[in-house]
């Protein structure tokens, strides 16, 4: 799926009035198929941007186009369509605890599925070959009757990766994929995504923290800096001195690829997706 | 005093002599004593009339007439029977509230709103969400009781009223709790479905219930618990079960049968508990 953001400025919705957007004036064209890396130190704006292509987030400003579709200006029934062919992967995986893996993963085929089909899906799993051989591709096959809240955080991240594999969608946005991984599953998550993406000739977005591995696994480097575009290039045209640049004052950032980034909090291994106390 | 003169020696310039937020906390104390006590007037409380002398001897009188409790066979067959359409009863009344709790519930959350994926709610989802928040503080400010006097008239004595009178008000009692727990755990597992594509009640089942079925579940059970309760106020106004009985039994003044009675619902309640944790106990 192709996607076009036009002259986008956008804001978290629970934003003060009065401070800057997080995205501003953003221009971008990515074709379908493109396989795009989404790189800048904290607090410039990937995820939004992510949350933006996904129409998670309506812009204040200028438009999002997937598909050549402006997801806002379209019905109810045509935008669930719409999100149906894409696929939000947010950095802490959104998976509810007591749930079995296996379901988890299926959960990512909902937008192809009847209500009946997922009623029934939910009685006994209608296929199990699927999600097997989607969290094979992680190395995480072992687990699929496991409960979600008793894997360990990097576990989790690479089920929550696992149900793009059975997703209808054509759009990947993956916020932060590898960052409960250490460094050899980080590199196996990147080369199934990118290498599945391709397979099936689905567009891949994806921030990440660790440079290196963004210029390693990734023909296009797209640099964001408090909301707006720093640089949009190929892989091979990002110099040292573009990136000193871009991550100046959040240097440790810049190094962080051998030493956890500041995002070890939201996915520390054993830490709860979510903590319930009522 | 020498323990004292010794501590004074201990003491080092500077320490602080006292404590500097006692004096509001003693002020903030007399004066939730002195709110209490137009209270206390206003309902009448005065525990010193149970053991005034002559009190005394009527109360002794009726709490020993409940000794010992009725086993004869007959009634003991009735107790059976009654009991059995008490359960029924709160059992009926609970599944219909199901019946109008769970649509309510799903209908209202603000969990499972579409538009609230992108930030604040549309006005018109909004405000059909206040509108059914609204239905279910109708249905639960009216007290049971109330309703089934009303029932009563409409479709006769008989447990038939209870359990509408148990429905209407547990079904508000339901949807509100409902929607509070979903609202209370983690969303993102559900907003990230709903943003994926997914429908609102695959939302539901994918994302919210497996988190939250253990809270629905104790919080349903234990409402099955008051409506048996609330079944013996329901049977004094004639709507049947053992609460009727119960009601002719203390008419009557045969203590005996109403301790059996009693000991039935304890009973009852402690099942209700034991359902309850071994549901729980299922589930996790």
């Amino acid at each position: 799926m192709e996607l076009i953001l036009e002259g986008v400025d956008a804001s978290h919705p629970s934003a003060r009035a009065g401070t800057a957007p997080a995205l501003r004036g953003l221009a971008l064209r990515i074709a379908a198929g493109e396989q795009t890396a989404v790189i800048g130190p904290s607090g410039a704006g990937k995820t939004t941007l992510l949350h933006c292509a996904a129409a998670a987030l309506k812009p204040q400003q200028g438009r999002a186009l997937l598909a050549g579709t402006d997801p806002w200006r379209v019905g109810p029934a045509a935008l669930r369509e719409l999100r149906g062919r894409l696929f939000l992967a947010p950095q802490v995986p959104p998976l509810p605890p007591r749930q079995r893996v296996v379901t988890s993963v299926l959960a990512g085929r909902l937008a192809a599925m009847s209500l009946w089909a997922s009623l029934r899906s939910l009685v006994y799993p209608v296929d199990i070959a699927a999600a097997h051989a989607a969290l094979a591709r992680f190395d995480i096959a072992d687990k699929l009757f496991e409960r979600v809240d008793r894997l360990s955080g990097g576990e989790r991240q690479r089920v929550g990766l696992a149900r793009a594999l059975l997703s209808p969608a054509t759009l990947w946005l993956i916020d932060e994929p590898l960052s409960a991984l250490d460094p050899t599953r980080a590199q196996q998550a990147i080369d199934t995504l990118c290498g599945v993406a391709r397979e099936r000739g689905h567009t891949l977005v994806t921030t990440l923290h660790d440079v290196s591995m963004a210029l390693a696994n990734f023909a296009r480097i797209v640099g964001l800096r408090d909301g707006a575009m720093a640089f949009d290039l190929p892989a091979r045209q990002v110099t040292p001195a573009l990136l000193a640049q871009l991550y100046a004052q959040h240097e440790h950032e810049l190094h962080a690829g051998a030493a956890p980034g500041d995002d070890t909090d939201a996915a520390a291994p054993g830490r709860p997706a979510v903590v319930y106390c009522r | 005093m020498p323990a004292m003169s010794s501590d004074a020696l201990l003491q080092r310039p500077g320490t602080p002599s006292r404590d500097p937020a006692w004096q509001r906390r003693m002020g903030w104390m007399l004066a939730a004593l002195v709110l209490l006590w137009p209270l206390l007037t206003a309902t009448e409380f005065k525990p010193w009339v149970l053991f005034d002398a002559r009190n005394r001897g009527p109360t002794w009188r009726f709490v020993s007439g409940f000794l010992p409790p009725a086993v004869g066979v007959d009634f003991l067959s009735m107790v059976v029977r009654e009991t059995w359409r008490t359960v029924a009863m709160a059992t009926a009344g609970i599944a219909l509230a199901l019946l109008i709790a769970v649509p309510l519930t799903l209908a209202s959350t603000r969990v499972l709103s579409i538009s609230a994926l992108a930030g604040r709610m549309d006005a018109w989802p909004f405000a059909v969400r206040q509108v059914l928040r609204a239905l279910m503080i109708l249905l639960r400010s009216i007290p049971e009781l109330v309703w089934a006097l009303i029932f009563v008239r409409v479709v006769g004595l008989g447990p038939s009223a209870g359990v509408l009178a148990i429905a209407l008000t547990y079904g508000g009692m339901l949807g509100k709790v409902y929607s509070e727990i979903l609202e209370s755990g983690g969303d993102g597992a559900a907003q990230n479905l709903l943003r994926n594509g997914s429908g609102r009640l695959q939302a539901f089942f994918y994302g919210l219930l497996p988190g939250n079925a253990l809270e629905l579940t104790s919080y349903t059970v234990y409402r099955w618990e008051c409506a048996i309760r609330s079944s013996v106020v329901l049977g004094f106004v004639g709507a049947g079960g053992l609460g009727q009985e119960l009601d002719s039994s203390m008419k009557m003044f045969a203590g005996g049968e109403v301790a059996t009675m009693l000991a039935v619902f304890v009973l009852l309640v402690a099942a209700a508990d034991a359902f309850s944790n071994a549901l729980r106990r299922m589930l996790d």
